[in-house]
């Protein structure tokens, strides 16, 4: 296919065949407005904010789905061009709740960004958006349907990546909206809450439930003994609400922060993820060896976990009985870290920071308790934490680093590769491996199961045992290989599942934007903190030895069944 | 008139296969299958200058020759009856008159392109066509005509109707592939084209009933006694379907080249009442509004081009002086506003600002301010708009600001000469 | 018969491809009392054809033939389109409303009719037009309405 010539603005330049005019734009380094337009995203073509003035064309064009053409002579910047995207943006604005100095994207919002960018200072037309009920049914989520400008970026989402479809386009028109059907909250359909939506909305329309206020007030409440545990996916990207690249590992100063403003403890998730890992370790050895059902699937992804309730319920049996580390953390910390310090489990809060929006229905999990006290009792998002810090006026860039509290801050680099895709996998052979043949893994790095792909295999040989083990992330990838399992043909011992694509670190409850192309970043960040940890095998950690010895006595125990494995429920 | 493409409609019994046969139906097709080679038909199709008659005029030989063009074991022809343009009533007559020369129109357009599936997708309105065609296509299956091996060729092809279900925008092209593979009607952007990429992504001909129901005709008496209807650049006949304050309405079939005074005074009686006649909108709802001075305006694709009118689907409307310019125009408005498919932002936001601000100068709240407004919207909408539905809503209110501007005017001054649009009337 | 053993019925008359689902949409429609589609089909016909349930509502609540809401025995449909309305549309719509005093959009207490107003119906040579079911009524008059309406709830007794 040969090249083909065009000129944008006086300028020649040429292209391949199938360049859209809004990525010839960018090579000249035009940055054309756009709105319904994600990177990550089937192009839609239907904001028309993107439009610009292609000679020997009577309307405009939209610059998102117009191909480049041999010849093409295209304006970019006429008195045509900016007065249809003002007025568009205009016709956008009369349509949305616009309380920005109020609203939770404010600073984050593209349709701001746009309107101040495109100098958009008119607003001639009707206010016409409906004030509607909003829908705050659910832990999770939260829809204002006010704000929503109908880019169906939400959608694409919910059905292409996911395959939830819990929302989806209801009438046509200017009354069309985006919602769940006839006329139910998300909490009455099959929704996940993996908060994707959320981290694809431009605006305001879709956001996590705030518990930030729960936070402070028990921070003020003297009669509270307030841990907290920070999940691994946040340290590497909380950074990016503060101005640093995405990647960048601010753990210290995020352990220093939470000092300052008052928790008894602060504590790393990344010590139950290593326990996990000798839990469901021993869990999928059992299962292999006792013939057990397999392939065993992991468990400590929420939204999926909801997502096989909902769609295969028939396959629960396949999934790992082990908790989350989120959940062990907090069933820990009112048991043995409670005995230990002789507290009353009733005067714990255990706070989880977490880069996720399922996270929090989780914790409402009525199995999730241990003797009437919830494991875990606040989750907060990446982006909440963000906004907690911002709101305390402490300048977290500026903080020194500091250490995790014992006994829950001792972790291994195999604990914080959990927060990307194929993480649990990596962590769960290294530990197998040696258990199973007493022997030192050399090569300790799976690279096979790394990356954001869809769905990445493996074969590890364990001791005489072929271990065949697959990971999927985004539940439309799980759910090849669940009907993989369905009909028999999934000849895997262990499948990991992560709800989010790109795993953790794409979580629903992640800094805004979280492109691929940011998510990549994250990924390297965990890879780089497991590679520079002094351990990275999590039967190497020293406090999960120690907690075995002292309280669990053995994986699989009675006390781990009791505190650290759950069951599910059929909810189709 | 003349009576070329709907020669036979009312004339014979429309699901007579004996009665068609009778009167040279399927000739062509037999012609075709035996004697022509696909390209040869798409030739005679080029040469014959036919052009859609959906709406948008474009060249249906060379459309076919896309199609055929496209190297895809799986390719689709799509008859397009989703008559949906107000005051459009001419595929109707055909659909019920002679459906066999519709589904003529549609093999041989098969056979040209390369195509095994057909499907015609009919507006849910006309469930009585709908029921009409069903019995067409049994007839024609168990006589040879569709099916596997059409009349002992090696030439298979058989149709599926779809029903619509009340949505104007499945007129348009890529809404009805939509619909068609179960989704809501909403316009794709094009490029990509229906000829290259349409239903399921395969190469897809869709063609009006009224295009279709041309091909036997012309494949019959060839391109050059057919170019001898019509004028240079707009060869043929067309349907017009007349409405309005007019003696006579009805569906009447005229050679291009006639002008709108022809069609109204001579074939049409003139007005009901002996009333002054006002306006004309051609093309139906999303037509232009031509005043008086303009009906000596011949129908003629390049004449009307020239003056940047469409003839759109020919419907041809007629209104008398009682008609208040804006009570009209906010009843084409609120057409658009509920047949908006709601996908892109100025067809799905513009239609109700542009009523609410009609409803502002009727209740005698405008002022030019407004006026300012209703233009800036109806630009933005023909200008940037995803389909056409979009880019043609605001054209009645564009030619009418030109040709009556004076009647808005008047309104924000709070006088209706016509009296018409006041509330709670009738 | 059951609705789910109907609408299996015409599914499996249909197909049970994804692209059958407004002609199975249609049909249930027009096989069910009252004329609409209830919550429990809507159901029936996502589980079958392993289409999302949030769809299949998209897709009824697009097209304006497809009701959610029950409707009456005799649904009356008032064309608005211009070539109706300016031939006495209003009137049309008016004089329904004050006869079997019910707005358009809403059904009469006895669950016989319904007001609706459609796009263009192709009538426009006997304009004003309105279809009532399957059947096409033009050049309406006031009397004419009146008289339509007296036998059709003749009928009934």
């Amino acid at each position: 296919m040969t090249d083909i010539r065009l000129n944008i603005d006086g300028f020649d330049i040429t292209v391949n065949p199938g360049t859209t005019i809004l990525e010839a734009c960018k090579r000249l380094k035009i940055n054309i407005p756009t709105l319904c337009y994600h990177p990550d995203q089937d192009i839609k073509g239907s904001c028309r904010v993107c439009v610009v003035e292609v000679e020997g064309n009577k309307n405009l064009v939209a610059s998102c789905c117009t191909p480049v053409k041999e010849g093409m002579k295209v304006k970019t910047n006429t008195k045509r061009v900016r007065e249809a995207r003002k007025n568009m943006l205009e016709l956008i604005l009369a349509n949305h709740n616009g309380d920005c100095l109020t609203c939770v994207r404010n600073g984050s919002c593209e349709l701001q960004a746009l309107c101040d960018e495109l100098n958009v200072r008119n607003d001639n037309l009707d206010k016409v958006y409906s004030k509607l009920p909003i829908d705050n049914s659910n832990p999770s989520l939260v829809r204002d349907l006010s704000k929503c400008i109908k880019c169906g970026r939400c959608i694409e989402v919910c059905h292409k990546v996911q395959g939830v479809g819990a929302i989806y386009n209801v009438n046509r028109s200017c009354e069309m909206e985006i919602r769940p059907p006839l006329n139910k909250n998300l909490s009455d359909v099959q929704c996940v809450y993996c908060g994707q939506c959320i981290n694809v909305c431009p605006v305001g329309a879709i956001y996590e439930k705030d518990d930030i206020e729960k936070v402070w007030d028990v921070l003020e409440d003297e009669n509270k003994h307030v841990v907290v545990q920070v999940a691994p996916a946040v340290r590497v990207s909380l950074g990016e609400e503060f101005n640093l690249e995405p990647g960048s590992i601010i753990t210290g100063k995020i352990v220093n922060y939470f000092k300052k403003i008052g928790f008894d403890k602060v504590f790393d998730t990344n010590f139950t993820a290593d326990l996990t890992i000798i839990e469901e370790g021993n869990e999928l050895l059992y299962r292999i060896n006792n013939g057990g059902k397999l392939p065993m699937l992991t468990s400590c992804s929420p939204g999926w976990i909801r997502y096989i309730e909902h769609f295969y319920p028939e396959l629960l049996e396949h999934v790992s009985t082990c908790k989350s580390p989120q959940q062990m953390f907090g069933a820990l910390a009112k048991s043995y870290y409670a005995e230990k310090n002789n507290i009353n489990p009733k005067d714990i809060v255990v706070v989880s920071i977490m880069p996720c929006t399922a996270k929090k229905a989780e914790a409402k999990r009525e199995e999730m308790n241990n003797e009437g006290n919830s494991d875990v009792d606040i989750v907060l998002t990446t982006r909440e934490l963000a906004k907690m810090i911002k709101e305390s006026r402490i300048q977290i860039n500026d903080l020194e680093e500091e250490k995790f509290d014992d006994p829950f801050g001792i972790s291994t680099g195999a604990a914080v590769i959990f927060g990307a895709s194929g993480g649990v996998m990596e962590a769960a052979l290294r530990t197998v491996y040696e258990v199973v043949t007493k022997n030192e893994l050399e090569n300790i790095d799976l690279k096979e199961v790394r990356g954001l792909k869809d769905i990445k295999e493996a074969k590890v040989k364990v001791g005489d045992l072929n271990v065949k083990v697959a990971v999927a992330n985004g539940l439309n990838n799980a759910k090849v290989l669940l009907d993989l399992i369905k009909e028999g043909k999934a000849d895997y011992h262990f499948i990991e599942i992560m709800c989010c694509p790109g795993g953790c670190i794409g979580g629903g409850g992640q800094p805004i934007p979280g492109t691929n192309d940011i998510k990549e970043k994250r990924v390297k960040g965990i890879y780089n903190a497991d590679s520079k940890a002094k351990i990275r095998k999590s039967h190497k950690n020293p406090a999960v030895v120690e907690l075995y010895k002292e309280f669990l006595i053995k994986p699989l125990g009675e006390k781990s069944h009791k505190l650290l494995h759950t069951h599910y429920k059929d909810r189709s | 008139m003349v009576n070329l493409i709907s020669r036979l409609c009312g004339k014979i019994s429309p699901l007579s296969i004996k009665d068609y046969k009778n009167n040279k139906g399927f000739k062509a097709l037999e012609k075709v299958l035996f004697k022509m080679e696909p390209e040869d038909i798409i030739d005679e199709i080029k040469n014959s200058n036919l052009r859609g008659r959906g709406g948008a005029a474009f060249p249906t030989g060379l459309k076919w020759s896309f199609v055929a063009s496209e190297k895809n074991e799986c390719k689709y022809v799509i008859c397009n009856a989703d008559e949906g343009e107000p005051g459009t009533f001419k595929d109707k007559i055909l659909l019920d008159g002679c459906p066999f020369q519709i589904i003529e129109g549609m093999i041989i357009a098969g056979y040209a392109v390369g195509a095994k599936t057909g499907y015609i997708y009919i507006r849910g309105e006309y469930p009585k066509s709908r029921n009409i065609l069903t019995k067409a296509l049994d007839i024609l299956r168990n006589e040879g005509y569709l099916g596997k091996n059409i009349l002992g060729k090696e030439f298979s092809f058989d149709i599926e109707i779809r029903s619509g279900a009340g949505a104007y925008v499945c007129g348009e092209e890529t809404a009805l592939i939509e619909s068609i593979e179960g989704n809501p009607g909403r316009s794709r952007f094009k490029p990509p084209y229906p000829p290259n990429q349409g239903l399921w992504g395969r190469p897809t001909l869709v063609n009006n009933v009224e295009t279709l129901a041309n091909i036997p005709i012309i494949l019959s008496i060839g391109s050059k006694e057919y170019k001898e209807y019509g004028t240079e650049s707009s060869a043929g006949t067309k349907l017009l379907s007349v409405s309005g304050s007019i003696v006579n309405k009805g569906v009447y079939e005229v050679e291009f080249g006639i002008t709108l005074r022809e069609v109204i005074y001579d074939i049409c009686g003139g007005l009901r009442d002996n009333k002054k006649l006002k306006f004309v909108q051609l093309g139906g709802s999303s037509g232009a509004c031509l005043p008086k001075e303009m009906l000596d305006t011949k129908l003629d694709f390049d004449k009307l081009n020239e003056l940047d009118i469409g003839l759109g689907s020919g419907a041809v409307f007629v209104s008398n002086e009682d008609t208040c310019i804006l009570d009209f125009i906010k009843s084409t408005m609120e057409f658009f506003k509920h047949e908006s498919c709601g996908k892109c932002t100025p067809c799905r936001e513009g239609n109700r600002h542009i009523i609410n601000i009609i409803n502002r100068i009727i209740d005698g709240d405008g002022t030019e301010r407004d006026l300012e407004l209703l233009n800036s919207l109806a630009l933005l909408m023909k200008d940037t708009s995803l389909c056409g539905l979009g880019q043609a809503a605001p054209t009645a209110l564009i030619t009418t600001m030109k040709y009556f501007s004076e009647e808005y005017i008047e309104h924000i001054k709070g006088y209706c000469k016509t009296g018409s649009c006041g509330k709670g009337e009738f | 018969m059951d609705l789910k053993k109907k609408v299996l019925d015409i599914i499996k008359n249909k197909g049970e491809t994804p692209d059958k689902l407004l002609e199975i949409l249609l049909e249930v429609q027009n096989k069910t009392k009252g004329k609409y589609l209830s919550e429990e089909a809507l159901i029936i016909i996502s589980n079958e054809l392993k289409i999302p349930l949030s769809k299949v509502y998209g897709v009824a609540t697009f097209y304006s033939m497809i009701s959610t809401k029950k409707r009456g025995k005799y649904l009356i449909q008032i064309c608005n389109s211009s070539p109706c309305y300016l031939n006495g549309g209003k009137m049309v719509a008016k004089t329904f409303e004050k006869l079997l005093n019910i707005k358009v959009g809403e059904t009469t207490k006895d669950n016989l009719f319904t007001l609706e107003y459609t796009s263009c119906i192709g009538a426009c040579d006997i304009a004003p037009a309105i279809k009532i079911n399957d059947e096409y009524y033009g050049n309406l008059t006031p009397e004419k309405i009146k008289s339509l309406l007296n036998v059709l709830r003749e009928e009934e007794c």
